[in-house]
């Protein structure tokens, strides 16, 4: 496997790892909620953007389009539902793995087993003779610009610096006078959104079934045990890692090893650094700040 | 801190045990109340919900199509046939207590159904346990040997001998298999080896694939650098049907595939848009395509068009159930009795049905049929074309290679070709 393929796989896994855990990280990272039907919400953003393009609408739009409505769905379900746990992180779990349930036997009853996807746009780029899809490589700079815009809406807005706030200690935030309930609120529609992103941009690639976010959830799930509770820092350098290890394994023996490359680090950096990789890179920014 | 470190690990650990509970979780339904003598009970077990219901409805419908048109006949035996058939959901655990379920609650008289071979071996065991005539009405990859089991689908002698064979002479010996990784995918990617040796060809590699994978850029770049001949796919599910858009993208589409799996059973050819399943051969018992070309498939899709509207497709695992429910409809009539022992018997005659795929006939020695098998490929856009009709395909692999005969000496195991 020459030096580009494998330079090609690695933006493929940086990118499905990053794309796939960024909304559930915003999540658990700022709200201590641990939403098992992130999956689901990955699902309802592709499926929002297929039908919108089978129905005429140009596939960027339609994709932008069902982030928002996903981002929309969220704050509906926040505010009926998730508004009364916040701060039960273990109680949030079943609630939300039930909400997974029903959305995903919902679809099934609505739209049937399968819906037929929309093709993958864009053609492909034929460097030394092999083929390198161009949607897939334009996927890799998505995800850089979602970091980024991460990175400004935390560090750049007033929402960011309440949400901030609230998340290094809520009684002192509301007792400055943020309102808390609205940040979490806010934070958890962002979540929301930022998953039904995920979803339009894979919808092209996949296979668009009821089951569509279960191939999501647990390279998620690694991904944020593995960058810990900081959605920024956490995120980006836990995807990096865990894309170099999955794209060497996955180079060198296979999709399986690639798949228990992913698994392996996951139990060790939990067994080193209980807090993840931002736990780790919080602690030494500490320890410089002393000195 | 320290607070904060208990508090994110006695969440990961309640993440895992809820993960673990909802694979064993099951759900609840009333059971009906027990056999009264006056019908004849059916039991069927197919996924009506989860990754498989995309076959399993079609073959729910086909099994309520052909009770229907027994009890329209007039019954069997003077007494009507009830089909008792709760959802399975594609879910393991619940096909063993659903198959507990129907067998001492509702005392059903044979079970028909499962989709996945983890499935069915789920539940084999309790049939055989229970002494439960059972019918896997499926294409799997062959090799079950049990007194009590009759396995109407197709299995490699039908769908992988024949393949193998037309792509080896047609486009060229090397052959690369990409296949899903459990028991299904791992005995059919040894099947395929087999073959493709015994025609002279070459498997240049061979790569399994963990279920719920749907990423597959590094598999695509392995396939075009061996540059095989022929690309063999057994993949399974929805997440592993993702490789076919993905390798229209940045794959080779002048390679042929092969496979066994798709088109036929879950309809890729209609459900994915073009040219994502283009250049795609299968060998297939059934699909309803063939009504285009031969009346009785076509009678078999307007039946059940009319009666199921709502249904998408009608594959080849439809015909199975259907046929499979006929097969048992016409030995319990030979048998004058719904005694397993008796209806075995009258199975192991060598009971013939004449339905939508033709002819098929128990294979008395093996408990497998003897069915004709159709070669059938997509073109560049992907368009369906019917390109051979192979007559009456035995499956003897067991009886002559493995020596079974289940008619003298009754077993309960699996053989497989691994070694």
């Amino acid at each position: 496997m020459s030096i580009l393929d494998l330079f090609y796989q690695f933006m493929n896994d940086f990118s499905f790892l990053i794309l796939s855990a960024i909304g559930l990280a915003i999540i658990f990272g700022m709200m201590k909620i641990i939403n098992l039907s992130h999956g689901e919400f990955i699902m309802l953003g592709a499926y929002m953007t297929t039908l919108f393009t089978k129905a005429g609408m140009p596939l960027i739009l339609s994709i932008f389009i069902s982030a928002i409505g996903v981002g929309v769905f969220g704050f509906i379900i926040d505010r009926l539902v998730i508004s009364h746990l916040y701060g039960r992180t273990l109680d949030s779990v079943v609630v939300t793995w039930g909400i997974s349930m029903v959305l995903q036997q919902g679809m099934l009853i609505i739209f049937g087993p399968s819906l037929q996807g929309v093709s993958t746009p864009l053609g492909s780029l034929s460097i030394g003779g092999s083929a390198y899809s161009i949607y897939r490589l334009l996927l890799f700079v998505i995800s850089f610009v979602v970091l980024v815009l991460l990175y400004v809406i935390f560090m750049n807005t007033k929402f960011g610096l309440y949400s901030r706030a609230t998340m290094q200690n809520q009684e002192i935030a509301q007792s400055m006078g943020v309102n808390t309930n609205r940040v979490y609120s806010l934070t958890f529609s962002l979540g929301a959104a930022f998953a039904g992103l995920t979803g339009g941009l894979y919808a092209p690639t996949m296979t668009i079934s009821p089951s569509f976010g279960t191939s999501f959830l647990m390279p998620s799930f690694v991904t944020v045990i593995v960058g810990g509770a900081n959605p920024l820092i956490g995120t980006s350098l836990s995807g990096g890692v865990l894309g170099i290890v999955s794209s060497i394994l996955d180079a060198l023996w296979g999709t399986f090893y690639g798949r228990l490359g992913l698994l392996i680090v996951a139990i060790i950096v939990i067994r080193i650094l209980p807090l993840g990789i931002s736990g780790l890179v919080e602690k030494v920014l500490v320890r410089k700040n002393r000195v | 801190m320290k607070l904060k470190k208990l508090k994110f690990k006695r969440s990961a650990i309640t993440v895992i045990l809820l993960l673990c509970l909802s694979i064993s979780l099951f759900g609840c339904n009333n059971a009906s109340s027990s056999s009264d003598g006056k019908t004849i009970k059916l039991g069927v077990l197919e996924d009506r919900s989860g990754d498989f219901s995309l076959v399993g409805i079609q073959k729910y419908y086909a099994a309520k199509l052909a009770v229907e048109e027994i009890n329209k006949n007039g019954g069997l035996l003077g007494k009507k046939v009830e089909m008792v058939a709760p959802d399975t959901q594609s879910d393991n655990n619940r096909y063993q207590e659903m198959a507990k379920r129907l067998i001492l609650n509702d005392h059903v008289d044979a079970i028909m159904g499962a989709f996945s071979s983890a499935s069915r071996e789920a539940i084999r065991p309790i049939m055989e346990q229970n002494k439960m005539l059972y019918f896997y009405n499926n294409q799997y990859e062959g090799g079950v040997a049990s007194k009590y089991t009759f396995n109407t689908g197709a299995i490699p002698d039908h769908q992988i001998t024949p393949l193998i064979k037309e792509m080896i002479k047609n486009f060229g010996p090397k052959v690369y298999t990409i296949a899903a990784d459990y028991n299904f995918g791992q005995i059919s990617a040894k099947w395929v080896e087999k073959t493709v040796k015994e025609n002279g060809g070459q498997v240049v590699n061979q790569e399994f694939i963990p279920l719920g994978v749907s990423q597959f850029s590094s598999t695509i770049s392995r396939i075009k650098k061996a540059k095989p001949d022929v690309l063999v796919t057994l993949l399974v599910g929805q997440d592993q049907s993702s490789f076919y858009e993905q390798w229209a993208k940045s794959g080779d589409k002048s390679i042929p595939m092969a496979s066994t799996v798709n088109m036929a059973q879950a309809y890729e050819h209609k459900r994915f848009a073009a040219p994502a399943l283009a250049n795609m051969y299968i060998t297939a018992t059934y699909m309803e395509e063939l009504a285009d070309k031969y009346p009785s498939a076509k009678t078999f899709v307007d039946k059940l068009q009319k009666k199921f509207p709502k249904n998408k497709y009608v594959g080849m695992e439809a015909e199975s159930e259907y046929s499979g429910i006929m097969l048992w409809a016409k030995a319990v009539k030979k048998a004058k009795t719904t005694k397993t022992d008796a209806v075995i018997k009258a199975l192991e005659s060598g009971i013939s049905y004449n339905g939508p795929a033709g002819k098929v006939s128990i294979d008395p020695k093996t408990h497998h049929t003897v069915r004709n098998v159709y070669l059938v490929h997509t073109d560049s856009q992907q368009k369906l074309h019917i390109d051979k009709e192979f007559k009456a395909v035995k499956p003897d692999w067991l009886s002559k290679d493995m020596g079974v005969d289940l008619t003298k000496k009754p077993e309960f195991k699996q053989y497989t070709p691994l070694k």
